[in-house]
């Protein structure tokens, strides 16, 4: 895994050398057709989760706010601004894009974002508007998404000056889906009892699904994944040492806490064995035709989990709570992301209304750490473990 | 000047104005956005008007959003929820930013104010496919009020509908070209409750009511003088008239703005001939741009650089709402536009109320103060007023 992305950021930093253009594109983007034109993805919100991770967030978030970004905007939003002005951040920085492909499906964040890169970097922007879907995807809606993959596909020709390929197309979109397909088992396999990975892990394994959808490299990594995972399940292994509460993680992960926020569950016997983050790469197969990938990611694309009103996204949240047999709910409250954030309040009284179990929640920035109090969040975590135990393991839901 | 009073009356009560309209049997229709489709709930024969988050307690928005939520969609939700927007018989969601739209879920979820639709327009206003879908977003808001209010809006009803807006619309630039020229003939807290009312009473009234002041205002010799500093205020919805009064006492006077209460809602004309939801549409797209819709990286940086110079503006206050994400992404970049063009400026977080006023008033102070000597020279451009395409 660490390989696979050490040889693909090599070769996005090298695209100067090897004559391949390099596009930013936001993570819930249409990236297949930039594997089809053999152009090197490159994401921003990968980078700020490794940001993040290696806990750069706060000093590179710090230098944003010197120019003038407020605190209260996006963590990696301010984090990836500051990198691309210093070129500072872990791998000395991302590559400089030829262009920017910006999809608002996962908020209007990224389209303001990508506005001050393309003025930075001076270089064509393509904006990718995906209608918000309150109710339902409107018949209007699908007709101005679907005209914007021809849009985005002459862009493309006329930035890389060369024909888009329809038959390499349906071979990137079917190793798309295939991906997908894998990393939705992979996350299915912690329906098991007891699971042998946790959301930690998912939150770590998911940039292939992110950076790489749509080759084979996904492919061939998911599936040694799942046949490692299968293996787990067969001989009992569990990720969480005597797992006996199951929980659900809501919203991106505290990146800067993950060890941290995984120990302090497992020392409670408690094992995080789902998340509505990671399972967002996946969520919207049902709308691919395999066989028209090009005309039905329009569809895909724009109805993922954050681009849906907060009642379809309860119905999601109800689904992992059966299928992963989950005790209780942990919501992040992240400062950094509004659309997921608002409307928790809601889905917590939902799923404490239809589902009767536990909620709590916990507050940060997900990659600056400056805004997360360690010791707030270990009082909030025991109290509600203290609140689950007293339910008993395998209380569930109501039933 | 009489009538000027009564635009202050309704500015500072809304409500009450809008519980006359209803107890007369119109309908009413609210929404928080500078893009809802007035024209079209106009032509429906119901009421449409402005709302504009609250100035009493928004604690009770606490039960379904968090601390760092903007005060404006706080402020809306704890208003339906305490019951203040009664007068209400349906309320309009146009899309915008990321909190309005989750707003929107909310307030379908917790609220009962009779028709409620989302208008879930684009947010890349460039494109003839945009525009295509813009159009199509408006006919379905269209047939949305006809079936819920089960009512048709005939075309000559939009039209006329269109024309009204448009000279409401051609009135208030006027008027705020003439407050540019000679910035005494009116004061920065009055301006702000003809836009305010303008946004709330019938719009045939309005539009007569404005037509005699302009009269006045044309014919006026400026009560005060206006020696104050040319500031341009650049925000999102402002929702506290002292604020002009506070600039005024500090030394400056406000002579242009691009605000959600300001230009940005009144700029544009919607073309008159062909097909009218086509017009409006087109209106829409070209109008001054808000931070949370795109037309180009560039766009609003070139429209408020040239506002600016036109207006000889010396100094600009970006009056922004704490937790307002589409401003704050602005931020930078449009501070050193202006400071390219030699024009200082700072930056005013405020939420649900003012910070003290002394507090106020010395950040203002200091700021005209630090504008340097004021040389005379500085004069607005002379222009062609009324409607801006």
């Amino acid at each position: 895994m660490r390989e696979i992305m050490t040889e693909y950021y090599i070769e996005a930093k090298t695209a100067d050398q090897t004559g391949k253009k390099v596009a930013w594109i936001t993570s819930g983007g249409p990236v297949e057709p930039l594997i089809v034109m053999d152009v090197i993805p490159v994401y921003p919100e990968n980078y700020g989760a490794m940001i993040g991770a290696s806990h750069m967030g706060g000093d590179l978030c710090a230098k944003a706010e010197a120019l003038g970004y407020s605190t209260d905007l996006c963590s990696y939003a301010r984090a990836d601004i500051a990198c691309a002005l210093e070129n500072g951040g872990p791998i000395g920085g991302l590559p400089k894009p030829d262009m920017l492909i910006c999809c608002n499906n996962i908020c209007g964040t990224v389209m303001k974002w990508y506005e001050v890169q393309a003025r930075l970097f001076n270089v064509p922007l393509f904006i990718f508007d995906t209608p918000f879907c309150h109710v339902d995807f409107a018949d209007e809606a699908r007709r101005y998404v679907r005209a914007q993959i021809d849009e985005y596909i002459s862009f493309l020709e006329g930035v890389c000056k060369k024909k888009f390929d329809f038959d390499r197309s349906m071979e990137v979109g079917r190793l798309s889906l295939k991906g997908q397909q894998l990393w939705q088992e992979v996350l299915d396999a912690a329906a098991h009892r007891p699971s042998p990975m946790t959301a930690f892990d998912a939150f770590f394994f998911l940039a292939l699904i992110v950076t790489l959808r749509g080759t084979d490299k996904v492919v061939n990594f998911y599936t040694e994944l799942l046949e490692e995972m299968k293996e787990r399940v067969s001989q009992g292994i569990s990720a969480v040492e005597n797992e006996r509460y199951r929980l659900l993680w809501d919203n991106l992960p505290v990146w800067y806490r993950l060890k941290w926020l995984s120990d302090t569950f497992a020392s409670h016997g408690a094992c995080l064995v789902a998340d509505t983050y990671t399972t967002a790469w996946c969520g919207s197969m049902k709308y691919i035709d395999e066989n028209d990938f090009i005309d039905s990611m329009a569809e895909a694309y724009t109805r993922i989990y954050l681009n849906i009103g907060v009642d379809e996204m309860a119905k999601t949240i109800f689904e992992m709570i059966d299928k992963y047999e989950v005790d209780g709910l942990v919501m992040h409250s992240n400062r950094s992301c509004k659309p997921y954030s608002f409307g928790q309040y809601d889905l917590m009284r939902m799923v404490q209304e239809k589902k009767g179990i536990p909620c709590m929640m916990l507050e940060s920035h997900m990659v600056d750490e400056r805004s997360f109090s360690e010791s707030q969040a270990l009082t909030r975590i025991d109290a509600f473990m203290e609140v689950i135990r007293k339910r008993g393991p395998g209380a569930g839901t109501a039933r | 000047m009489d009538i000027l009073n009564e635009f202050i009356e309704v500015a500072a009560d809304p409500g009450a104005y809008a519980r006359r309209i209803r107890a007369s049997g119109r309908s009413v229709i609210g929404y928080y956005c500078s893009y809802a489709p007035e024209e079209i709930i106009h032509a429906a024969g119901l009421h449409p008007i402005r709302l504009f988050g609250t100035g009493g307690d928004s604690g009770i928005a606490d039960r379904h959003l968090q601390a760092y939520c903007c005060s404006l969609v706080r402020g809306a939700l704890a208003e339906s929820l305490t019951g203040r927007l009664d007068y209400l018989d349906g309320t309009v969601f146009p899309h915008t930013c990321d909190s309005i739209q989750r707003l929107s879920d909310i307030w379908r979820l917790n609220t009962s104010h009779g028709f409620f639709a989302d208008v879930v327009l684009p947010v890349k206003l460039t494109g003839e496919n945009a525009r295509k879908y813009l159009i199509d977003v408006l006919q379905r808001f269209k047939r949305d009020l006809e079936s819920y209010f089960d009512l048709v809006i005939t075309e000559e009803s939009m039209r006329s509908s269109i024309r009204t807006f448009n000279t409401i619309r051609s009135y208030l630039s006027e008027i705020y070209e003439l407050k540019s020229r000679n910035p005494g003939i009116i004061s920065g807290q009055e301006l702000f409750s003809i836009v305010r009312t303008s946004m709330v009473m019938d719009r045939d009234v309005l539009r007569d009511k404005l037509q005699t002041l302009l009269q006045e205002l044309r014919e006026s010799v400026p009560g005060r003088e206006g020696r104050g500093r040319r500031l341009m205020l650049v925000g999102n919805a402002c929702n506290h008239p002292d604020i002009y009064e506070l600039i005024e006492r500090s030394g400056g006077q406000v002579v242009w703005d691009d605000l959600c209460t300001g230009t940005r809602w009144f700029s544009g004309a919607i073309r008159e001939e062909g097909d009218p939801i086509a017009a409006i549409a087109d209106r829409l797209f070209e109008r001054q741009v808000c931070p949370s819709k795109h037309k180009s990286p560039t766009a609003r940086g070139e429209l408020l650089a040239s506002q600016a110079r036109k207006h000889g503006v010396e100094g600009v206050i970006f009056l922004y709402l704490k937790f307002c994400d589409p401003h704050s992404f602005d931020y930078p970049y449009l501070k050193e536009c202006f400071k390219d063009m030699g024009i200082p400026s700072m930056l005013l977080e405020i939420e649900d109320s003012l910070p003290p006023e002394g507090q106020i008033l010395t950040r203002i102070e200091t700021f005209t103060q630090m504008l340097g000597p004021k040389t005379g020279a500085v004069h607005a451009e002379t222009s062609q007023t009324g409607r801006e395409g």
